[in-house]
């Protein structure tokens, strides 16, 4: 659908191509909406699962706007919230099968996290918040840009983690190659444990905030 | 019996959903403003994990695991319906969570009135569904094993709610750096509040 669109200008208007990049600092899903961080800081002691985690995400958030957005008319709005369930629930069935079918270690380590996407508030809130009022088109790019928000956070956490915590980066002994350890460097095994996620978005939303002055809360 | 206080005193402090799985993160930073608003909440989760886990292991257990309909005869033994254990769970969630409301409103409107809003709130918090999937990964053994899993969890999760409330009613009162303050400082004394339950780790009763 994307490539035969994609000649035509007004598709790529400024107006569009901020539904995209908003999301990905002023507008973050993790550190500004504070959304879905629930499944966001498990799965991201490691780079791969995080980069999968991503990628379901922004599956799931994609197409689950545009469905949405392609039913906005017809759905009665006292039943939207089952409706909004029903569709995302089964956009993460489907991945769900995928990753056990073509990448079950994967799919292992995430376990449970997989499942739940379906009560990722990004998701839901976006359903409510864009796709029941936006034509398909921008509902498409605003699931892409928050999910890639969501995403590119949770590659950050999972790049350091990994770096700093077993000395690999997507299974590879990137610092045993350095030869860092025969110089006495090691492991700071801490970094893998749950509790550093929480202390490496922590890190992030400091970075950012001190960035942009405007975000930064009362005490 | 000891089994079934392992697995709870576990579920607390071990396996914490917020420290040591970030279950329910959401509605975590959300409501932590203050103790009373807090305590509210955990005891909405503690009250509905300690419904929807025993509710979904009778569902897990005879519905969808594979053979689980073996009880309707025996051209039944071999379908394997567990493809459809999120959409099943989430809907039990929500429709669970419909039905313990209108039941507390009618029977203790006293305790409707304290719970308020989160009642509803709560079939989207993670921690619920997570509750569930967790008891069908891990294939706990018995209907008991199961409730006091979800009650367990639902403690834990109370701890952690009130415990950085508290926390952050006194940190009003601190000099933070202005970029941390708020969200930033919340996630960093949440990451020291996991460390120091670290050391419940390995504990076996």
């Amino acid at each position: 659908m994307r490539s035969d669109k994609k000649d035509k200008e007004p598709l790529f208007s400024a107006g569009n191509r901020k539904l995209i990049t908003t999301p990905l600092g002023r507008e973050n899903p993790i550190t500004v909406q504070v959304l879905g961080i629930c499944s966001a800081l498990a799965v991201t002691a490691k780079l791969e699962p995080s980069v999968v985690m991503a990628l379901s995400v922004i599956f799931v958030m994609g197409v689950g706007n545009v469905v949405v957005s392609l039913l906005r008319k017809t759905i009665a709005p006292r039943i939207r919230i089952i409706v909004q369930l029903v569709v995302i629930a089964t956009l993460v069935i489907l991945v769900d099968e995928f990753l056990k079918a073509f990448a079950y270690d994967v799919s292992k380590q995430l376990s449970v996290f997989v499942g739940l996407i379906i009560t990722n508030c990004i998701i839901m809130g976006r359903f409510e918040a864009f796709a029941m009022s936006h034509k398909v088109w921008p509902s498409f790019l605003d699931g892409i840009g928050n999910a890639w928000g969501y995403g590119w956070i949770l590659i950050v956490v999972g790049f350091f983690r990994e770096l700093l915590g077993s000395g690999t980066l997507w299974n590879y002994p990137i610092m045993e190659k350095l030869g860092l350890y025969s110089i006495g460097y090691e492991d700071n095994g801490m970094m893998i444990l749950p509790p550093m996620a929480l202390i490496t978005v922590g890190v992030i939303i400091w970075v950012q905030r001190y960035r942009m002055r405007d975000l930064i809360e009362e005490n | 019996m000891q089994e079934l206080i392992n697995i709870f005193v576990k579920s607390i402090f071990i396996d914490n959903m917020i420290f040591a799985y970030f279950l329910g993160m959401c509605s975590y930073l959300a409501v932590s403003k203050t103790v009373k608003t807090s305590t509210g909440l955990g005891i909405a989760v503690i009250f509905v994990l300690g419904i929807t886990v025993p509710v979904n292991y009778l569902i897990n257990e005879y519905m969808l695991s594979p053979g689980a309909l073996t009880w309707l005869g025996p051209a039944f033994a071999e379908v394997d319906l567990s493809f459809l254990t999120f959409i099943m769970f989430i809907a039990v969630i929500a429709s669970m969570v419909q039905l313990v409301e209108m039941v507390i409103e009618k029977f203790s409107p006293a305790l409707y009135n304290s719970l308020g809003i989160f009642l509803p709130l709560i079939a989207v918090n993670c921690a619920i569904l997570g509750g569930s999937l967790f008891m069908q990964e891990r294939e706990y053994r018995s209907l008991a094993e199961a409730t006091s899993f979800g009650l367990g969890s639902g403690v834990g999760w109370f701890l952690a709610i009130v415990g950085i409330a508290a926390i952050r009613e006194k940190i009003k009162y601190s000099n933070v750096p202005p970029a941390l303050r708020g969200l930033g400082i919340t996630f960093i004394i949440t990451g020291l509040m996991g460390i120091a339950f670290m050391m419940f780790m390995g504990i076996k009763l």
